[in-house]
């Protein structure tokens, strides 16, 4: 398979936790692939890897056949102009307008003039649903809006690959709604790779061709939504299913609750 | 005690190698290639918010320093017969010392604490990050600016104070106190060496701004991404700031004065 991501052997720890532990992650070009599990999982230390912004102990992560972590610091910023990521929070620069929000990575990349930079916006926005709230501050927009705002930045530069950190988290079911349908037409059009980190397990399976599930720093389980609907194991079903007890227990680890009243 | 050592080694490392980092920052923001196109707007914009927005406090703050130290001056010359050298006396005193000292403890307080903050919360909300993940240095977009200007304002913050607080002394000693007007000024202008006293004193404020603007945006750019850990930034930033400038003045007013 023509892979756009490929991740091998992958060992990162923070401290003495280890966050990932010899995994392996093939994300295949112009598709949609869903990287699933519970908070804490180290699903966005996976995209800040990805993105060379954090280095591993073990292992490579090669993005368009180049190995980001061996890159110089310009070969790397150059790799990343292919990459587009919209954060968890938007992550827009406050002293700036929605439109110069947009404008930011065209301006900071090219030398197009202001007329040319102004149609490519309002295009961008026009994506979005958002162009006529261009001359609006970030301050004045709603969770939903930042974030297709952000949508919006991130496609300025038509990037080969985006990577959408939770993107449906703290959405009311109408955002939810356009962005999973913003996320879907933007890969059929443009054909760009995406990568979508999230926990909600509805949205990115109605629209993901390729998901991982990953807990205790392994991939316990991969395959089409399809696949993994019919899978047995209960750490898939219990993840999938929102099952509040099971192989991650609902009580924090430690001593039980009769030694610690002191009932024995 | 074997302990109590082991924790100040290790607090000496830490500090070595904050200061070892710190360095780096600052040395991969300002040493590179100048960007004309996006440099110089960040620049006249950070300008704007660390000179001009701190105008206010240091003009008020000079001319109520410059009359005390009038009033102050003309208590004691009074003693002695010699009220003439008033003006002498705040001149001296405000352009070797408080001009460029107390002009970057308020800059550390007004501006420096700004920054750290900005700088602190753009890392919170993943704003650094996101400019990375752009292709778009923040140590030369965000923080580089942000220096230039610091290092820039201060002087000219300086040369305002010093003025305005000689004008306050002025203020005090001829209109109020009835210093004669000719002696203040004349006795001033036979006194005060412009290389000697004006000079080093500009000197002076170029290492404080140099200093403050330094560990203010280091600080912010270190902090601890949370809102605990950008008030304790900020905490650090003035205190770290103002002891730095008071040391620093120690030494550059040793090598200044000389004959030791």
């Amino acid at each position: 398979m023509n892979n756009f991501v490929t991740i091998r052997n992958l060992t990162f720890k923070r401290r003495n936790r280890i966050i990932f532990d010899d995994v392996n992650f093939d994300i295949p070009k112009g598709k949609i692939t869903a990287i699933m599990g519970p908070s804490g999982s180290g699903k966005t230390t996976l995209l800040k890897l990805i993105g060379g912004q954090l280095y591993p102990q073990i292992g490579t992560v090669e993005v368009d056949h180049q190995n980001v972590h061996k890159l110089s610091r310009n070969k790397l910023y150059q790799l990343r102009r292919k990459m587009g990521l919209l954060f968890q929070r938007g992550a827009l620069f406050t002293n700036i307008s929605v439109f110069d929000n947009v404008a930011f990575p065209i301006r900071e990349h090219t030398n197009l003039n202001e007329a040319m930079i102004r149609d490519l916006v309002l295009m961008k926005l026009e994506f979005v649903g958002l162009r006529n709230a261009h001359q609006l501050m970030p301050s004045q927009l709603s969770g939903g809006m930042e974030r297709r705002v952000a949508l919006a930045r991130a496609i300025a530069l038509d990037p080969q690959m985006i990577m959408y950190d939770e993107p449906f988290t703290g959405q009311d079911p109408i955002s939810m709604g356009v962005l999973v349908k913003l996320i879907k037409e933007l890969n059929d059009s443009l054909e760009t790779t995406s990568i979508i980190v999230s926990h909600d397990v509805a949205e990115a399976s109605s629209i993901a061709d390729y998901i991982y599930l990953i807990a205790n720093g392994k991939v316990i389980g991969q395959g089409t939504p399809e696949e993994l609907n019919k899978t047995k194991s209960p750490h898939v079903m219990q993840f999938l299913k929102g099952l509040p007890d099971g192989p991650v227990p609902f009580h924090y680890p430690g001593k039980t609750l009769e030694d610690d009243l002191q009932l024995l | 005690m074997i302990e109590k050592i082991r924790q100040l080694g290790e607090k000496g490392l830490d500090f070595c190698e904050s200061f070892g980092y710190s360095g780096m920052i600052l040395i991969r923001s300002i040493i590179r290639k100048p960007d004309l196109k996006h440099g110089f707007r960040g620049l006249v914009e950070q300008l704007y918010n660390e000179g001009i927005l701190s105008l206010i406090i240091i003009m008020v703050s000079a001319l109520f320093i410059g009359m005390v130290l009038g009033l102050q001056g003309y208590n004691i010359l009074e003693k002695f017969g010699t009220t003439q050298a008033l003006g002498q006396l705040i001149a001296l005193s405000i352009a070797r010392e408080l001009g460029p000292v107390v002009t970057a403890l308020l800059f550390a307080g007004r501006a420096g604490s700004a920054l750290t903050a900005e700088i602190g919360l753009m890392k919170a909300t993943e704003q650094l990050s996101c400019m990375e993940m752009m292709a778009v240095d923040p140590l030369h977009r965000v923080i580089a600016p942000r220096f230039w200007a610091g290092f820039i304002s201060m002087p000219v913050l300086a040369t305002i104070f010093s003025a305005i607080a000689i004008y306050g002394g002025y203020l005090v000693g001829v209109k109020w106190l009835g210093v004669d007007s000719g002696a203040f000024w004349s006795n001033m202008q036979a006194t005060v060496d412009f290389r000697i006293d004006v000079v080093n004193g500009i000197i002076k404020s170029f290492v404080f701004g140099f200093v403050a603007t330094w560990i203010a945006v280091f600080q912010g750019y270190n902090c601890v991404p949370t809102s605990e850990g950008i008030s304790r930034a900020t905490t650090r930033s003035v205190v770290y700031s103002s002891l730095s400038v008071l040391g620093l003045d120690f030494i550059l007013t040793a090598l200044m004065v000389g004959g030791w």
